[in-house]
């Protein structure tokens, strides 16, 4: 401890006074602050309660076996979400085979091959396929889509694989395959987005030291620089799956809306947010009602896992960024 | 050049072609939609499409007045009510949300924010609609602005995450309170941004119907009060593209044109809200 | 040194310790900063100089985990006593940091007014000659005069660094704590805020933290040698630079490490 060596001064009338205080303004900003963000948490709570209690009478009364019933008999209350379920799954699961390929080849075109100055406008432009309402889908679905779908398209689908169950049974326009396809082309721009953030953050290491291989500039790009962004590319896919998994009007339009399950995509087909959509004005019995709330507990639950395992594999690439939660 | 590079150059080239060509066809998706709303639906954009109320069915012409006003109505008090929970708890994210509550918000806002809108819808009904007994835009309102504050809230805390610290510092250094410092200078430095969320927030529930089926119900009359059933042009283009009629049919691309002239115009805000703040950067 | 008519004050830290956490940075230090000097801290990166500079104003509890033991006493009284208000204390020791902080969204005019403006209760004309005062007093007058309207991050890294002086001035603080300030700046930049540390301490006490020797050589009155998170040696500067007492220090000057 060394002091130093000075003349003393002369000691100036104290200021002390002048330093103390509270801090009122901070107090109270955070107190405001704090109460708007528990707004969310409590709506969340208020949003399980609900659906959970008016689920409730349902799922005493039809048990586990709700989920493999295919009986739906609103005049009899006998009720079974099979094919809903069974519809979500397989319109969701076709249109992610549509869309990761388009959607990842979007990203790597951006991120990779596109000419600098023809990036953010074809980004723009797929960025502005999310942003067309589901509604606005729907009508150019019925209209455009499923004319295109049954002039073009099934025939040769037939024609190729009619053998098969996937394409056998007659067209009539509200289908599986409709929806799927509309499907498909909702969630492209979700996950291109996601995927092109994920390659973004793959460090150029990745690449330089694969070109500097003696790779191909495809070869750079799918040998090293994809694989190492896999974990939160198949992020990218099943957050698409989690935003298929919840669509509604798009769909309702276009699905078929028929409690059935087949393995034909010619045929029409039902899920659980089209199924709430269409029915829960008709709902004229409580248990009908209360089976409307169990399939949208149902589909809030396996929508919520989705995108949380969605969002664990891309913070895995993009270690805590903000990649995948904004809002497109 | 020995044959299997040859291949190898090849294969490069056709893959790239490839992505090119898939690029081009998600582009092309969406030439198209737009380009078939335009074509379908521009020919019926007539003054007294915007001025007229609907109709009755199975007659001709009408317009979408009551659902212009009304989607201004529902998505404007959706936005009064959303913004400022939205904003508020993003800035508490921001200011205060390394711990565990702001651990617990934030998992809260991207649960609510991957469920599906018609879960949302279903719930406003239960809350709102039940206990009312009758349907109102008011509900819808709710309905949307449930829908918009994890969303919000989310892009305002990333919008203020990116000021950099030195700036906080400089103003606490200086004497401000911590309210001050945040509000006055670091969200303020962070506003362009938080404006481009909040518009694109907007843009994304104006386009809703799903949430607004079993809560503003639709209305075929025109009405102001929100405390009856209200008519937004999401749900008109529903009614009308799911109907019987062919004139509905024409009516439902027209209302469809009109709603996406409206998304694309707040993103469009959105875009240009950031552009206007990223001159003067520092040397 | 004159005495300004004022009465003069003086800083002062009483075993002072720093901790991140668990982690000593700065062990027990005792020091005087007497009125109207200017006191160069100087030692090799990490030793604890600037986390030392950062408890004089009370920023380092900010840093994530930050608490300190000990006292400062800024003119008898001690800041760190229960009861004081830390935001009214930066009030009266101003502080300048390594990379220049202008607030983007504010004009030049409105940089400097922003401590005062904070204050409240002043007109528009004390505002204006407040500014000015500030803006003299950083050597940015007769630059900035003309703009004064104009975005603060129109001005070049340099005038944004004095444009920092201004805003840290124009408060009136009674110390100035300056954190490597010239660290990010060409040497013209880097000249005129030494040639202004000599003007300013006739009205302001100044700490100084740097890096460059030969800086503190030219700007200080005394200077204190820090490592690895002690005191270990403070002197007139001179003194220090020729006869240094401890070995640690004539090593440190001589360029053997650091």
């Amino acid at each position: 401890m060394t002091t130093l060596p000075i003349e003393p001064v002369a000691a100036a009338e104290p200021r002390w006074q002048a330093l103390r205080g509270a801090n009122a303004g901070d107090r109270l900003y955070r107190a405001a602050l704090t109460a708007l963000a528990l707004t969310l948490p409590l709506l969340l709570f208020a949003l399980l309660a609900e659906l959970v209690a008016s689920a409730w009478p349902a799922m005493r009364r039809f048990g586990v076996p709700f989920l493999w019933t295919s009986v739906w008999d609103p005049v009899a209350g006998v009720f079974g979400a099979a094919p809903m379920i069974f519809g979500t799954l397989a319109s969701s699961l076709v249109a992610l085979a549509l869309a990761v390929p388009l959607a990842l080849g979007v990203a790597i075109y951006l991120t990779e091959f596109a000419p600098k100055w023809l990036r953010q406008p074809v980004a723009f432009l797929v960025e502005l396929l999310a942003a067309i309402p589901s509604v606005v889908y729907g009508l150019w679905g019925i209209y455009v889509l499923i004319p295109f779908l049954r002039g073009h398209v099934v025939p040769a689908l037939r024609a190729a694989l009619g053998w098969t169950p996937f394409f056998d049974g007659v067209f009539y326009g509200n289908s599986l395959l409709a929806g799927s396809v509309i499907l498909a082309i909702m969630i492209v721009p979700y996950i291109a987005a996601v995927s092109r953030e994920v390659l973004l953050a793959v460090p150029a290491s990745q690449r330089e030291a694969a070109v500097g291989m003696g790779a191909t500039r495809w070869e750079a790009v799918w040998t090293a620089v994809v694989p190492y962004g896999r974990a939160g590319l198949l992020g990218a896919g099943i957050l698409g799956l989690g935003r298929a998994l919840g669509e509604t009007m798009a769909v309702t339009m276009l699905i078929g809306n028929r409690h059935d399950i087949g393995l034909s995509l010619l045929q029409p087909a039902y899920t659980m947010a089209a199924a709430i959509a269409n029915e829960f004005s008709e709902a004229t019995t409580d248990i009908y009602l209360s089976a409307l709330f169990e399939v949208g507990l149902i589909l809030f639950v396996v929508t919520v896992v989705v995108n949380a395992l969605a969002r664990l594999l891309i913070w895995r690439v993009a270690r805590g960024t903000a990649v995948g939660s904004r809002a497109l | 050049m020995s044959a299997r590079r040859w291949r190898r150059r090849l294969t490069s080239g056709a893959m790239t072609g490839l992505v090119g060509a898939l690029s081009f066809l998600a582009v092309l998706a969406l030439v198209l939609i737009l380009g078939d709303l335009i074509a379908k639906g521009a020919s019926s954009l007539d003054w007294s499409f915007f001025t007229h109320n609907p109709v009755p069915a199975g007659e001709t012409g009408g317009g979408v007045a009551n659902a212009i006003v009304g989607t201004a109505i529902v998505v404007g008090l959706a936005a009064v009510i959303g913004l400022p929970v939205g904003i508020g708890t993003g800035l508490y994210l921001a200011e205060y949300g390394s711990g565990r509550l702001g651990w617990v918000v934030r998992f809260v806002a991207d649960v609510l924010n991957g469920t599906p809108s018609i879960v949302i819808g279903i719930f406003a009904w239960t809350w709102l609609v039940k206990p009312m007994g009758h349907f109102s835009g008011f509900a819808g309102s709710l309905a949307l602005a449930v829908l918009m504050i994890p969303m919000i809230a989310r892009t305002t805390e990333e919008m203020v995450r990116l000021v950099p610290h030195s700036l906080r510092e400089a103003a606490l250094a200086l004497g401000y309170p911590r309210w001050r410092t945040s509000l006055r200078v670091v969200a303020r430095t962070a506003l362009a941004g938080i404006v481009t969320g909040c518009l694109v927030g907007v843009a994304r529930i104006a386009g809703e119907t799903a949430p607004l089926l079993f809560t503003a119900l639709g209305n075929l009359n025109f009405s102001t009060h929100v405390l009856e059933p209200m008519q937004t042009l999401s749900l008109q283009v529903f009614v009308y593209a799911t109907g019987p009629f062919d004139e509905w049919h024409r009516l439902a691309w027209a209302a469809a044109l009109v709603l996406m002239g409206l998304v694309l115009l707040l993103s469009l805000a959105a875009r240009w809200a950031v552009r206007q703040r990223s001159h003067g950067s520092a040397r | 040194m004159a005495a300004p008519a004022d009465a003069r004050l003086r800083l002062e830290t009483v075993r002072l310790t720093a901790l991140y956490g668990r982690r000593t940075a700065v062990k027990d230090v005792s020091i005087l900063f007497p009125a109207h000097t200017v006191t160069a801290l100087i030692g090799p990166s990490g030793c604890g100089k600037t986390t030392f500079l950062r408890c004089l104003n009370r920023m380092h509890e900010l840093s994530e985990g930050g608490w300190v033991t000990g006292r400062v006493l800024l003119d008898g009284q001690d800041i760190y006593e229960a009861g004081v208000d830390a935001v009214r204390l930066r009030r009266r020791i101003g502080m300048v940091f390594q990379r220049p902080t202008p607030f983007p969204t504010m004009s030049i005019y409105d940089n400097v007014a922003a401590g005062l403006r904070v204050n409240g209760g002043r007109s528009r004309g004390e505002l204006d000659a407040a500014v000015e005062r500030a803006l003299t007093q950083a050597a940015l007058w007769d630059e900035a005069k003309d703009r004064l309207r104009a975005s603060a991050l129109d001005l070049s890294g340099g005038q944004q660094q004095r444009l920092c002086i201004a805003r840290a001035l124009a408060p009136e603080p009674e110390v100035l704590l300056l954190d490597e300030p010239t660290a990010s700046l060409d040497p013209a930049g880097t000249q005129r805020i030494e040639e202004l540390c000599h003007e300013l301490k006739t009205r302001y006490t100044i700490v100084i933290v740097t890096h460059n020797l030969q800086q503190a050589a030219r700007v200080s009155d005394y200077t204190a040698f820090f490592y690895l998170g002690e005191l270990i040696e403070v002197g007139r500067t001179e003194a220090l630079f020729t006869t240094p007492a401890r070995e640690q220090t004539e090593a440190y000057i001589t360029g053997r490490f650091g």
